[in-house]
């Protein structure tokens, strides 16, 4: 292991859990995926805690696994809540690219590296702050109407970029009308 | 064009009678066709879609109703169907498929969820989709078994055939109140959507 990376080993019901220094995060996990007999591939999923103690930090867990060894560890990094910054493992493993998305969506948590940080389950003009934060009410800061005004003013078709649109691969067969129409982001117009 | 309701009544007195007559007869017509021929926009969000599936099945099949083709374009709609929640996400979606369905169109809310948010009392749930489009038949339950769903479709039925070709009211879309795309204003939005049931002791923080 990395001399002073580690910061504290948990074995609990014959799961490993580790705790790592934020800023040495992302070189751990690099040794966690290259070093023989390591070899953690797999990134299952990345979720985060906040707990109700405001003065615990928020946690950000990283669930690996090693196919080959058949091994998992769970690998946590603390966060102070004032500055809620972490490097992204996207270069790691491309999996982690919705999983951390999905973090900055619910818990506002920023991936420093990633390619892409938009919202991913709220569309991207909410406004109302991160859901699973504890300091968010059950039911959004907004009175209902104001949500549904917001809602019905969204755009439905500007969740996805184009590159995540199967249409991407075939982008160079498309003519050049509905291509133009692609950048504009426009989705056709029904003729009268 | 105002429509003699009750012909019986005038009949022999009123000048109008023929006119009742034909206009009744017209209204047979074109209601039996529309209602014993309604295709369903299935918009299926969650487990309601699974007893709406049922209902399309073989067992309880609603092609004996006139169903036969599910109409999965808008274009080619009668009565938009949402089974299940709707998150707000979904809100301007549910509304463009209601906008681009051809007149005379309706609207069954299958369970729960889709009447008035259910369970899902939170942030991202549409507490009803009366806030988003007009809804003409409220089907209850979590979710409503096939047979709910039948009585609320002939429900439909009847009402369309109460409904009356010289209403110009049935023909007309409808305007959204303001530029902000509410059919409801703000205050009836948030009395539909207050809590209910057990989650009364939440609140708002701001």
């Amino acid at each position: 292991m990395i001399p002073g990376a580690l910061r504290e080993e948990v074995a609990r019901d014959g799961e490993t859990i580790v705790f790592v220094a934020p800023e040495r995060l992302l070189e751990t996990m690099t040794w966690l995926k290259n070093t023989p007999g390591q070899e953690f591939n797999y990134l299952v999923d990345v979720t985060a805690v906040e707990f109700r103690d405001r003065e615990r930090p928020l946690q950000v867990v990283y669930f690996l696994r090693a196919l080959e060894r058949r091994v998992d560890l769970r690998v946590k990094v603390e966060l102070d809540a004032a500055d809620l910054a972490v490097d992204s493992v996207w270069g790691l493993w491309r999996g982690a690219d919705w999983l951390e998305r999905e973090v900055f969506d619910m818990f506002g948590i920023s991936f420093r590296g990633h390619p892409d940080l938009r919202r991913i389950l709220m569309w991207e003009t909410y406004a109302e702050g991160f859901p699973l934060r504890k300091d968010f009410p059950l039911r959004g800061r907004f009175s209902r109407a104001e949500q549904v005004r917001q809602a019905l003013n969204a755009n439905p078709e500007a969740h996805y970029s184009l590159d995540e649109l199967s249409i991407a691969d075939a982008w160079g067969d498309l003519p050049d009308d509905m291509r133009e129409r692609l950048k504009r982001g426009e989705r056709g117009t029904i003729p009268e | 064009m105002k429509r003699v309701v009750d012909s019986k009544e005038v009949a022999g007195q009123s000048p109008n009678y023929l006119l009742a007559k034909f206009q009744n007869l017209v209204d047979w017509a074109v209601n039996s066709s529309r209602a014993n021929s309604l295709w369903p926009m299935p918009f299926g969000t969650a487990c309601c879609a699974i007893e709406f599936m049922a209902t399309a099945a073989s067992r309880y099949d609603f092609a004996r109703f006139g169903m036969e083709r599910q109409a999965f374009s808008p274009r080619q709609a009668d009565v938009l169907i949402c089974a299940g929640r709707l998150p707000f996400k979904l809100a301007p979606v549910i509304r463009r498929i209601y906008d681009q369905m051809p007149q005379p169109k309706w609207v069954i809310s299958m369970g729960a969820c889709a009447s008035t948010g259910g369970i899902f009392d939170n942030y991202a749930m549409v507490q009803g989709i009366d806030t988003i489009v007009p809804v003409d038949v409220y089907v209850p339950g979590c979710p409503p078994r096939p047979e709910g769903l039948l009585y609320g479709i002939l429900l439909l039925h009847k009402k369309i055939k109460g409904e009356s070709l010289f209403d110009a009211e049935r023909r007309r879309d409808e305007q959204p109140l303001d530029e902000k795309g509410l059919r409801l204003s703000p205050a009836e939005i948030d009395e539909v959507s207050e809590p209910f049931g057990n989650s009364v002791h939440q609140f708002r923080s701001s």
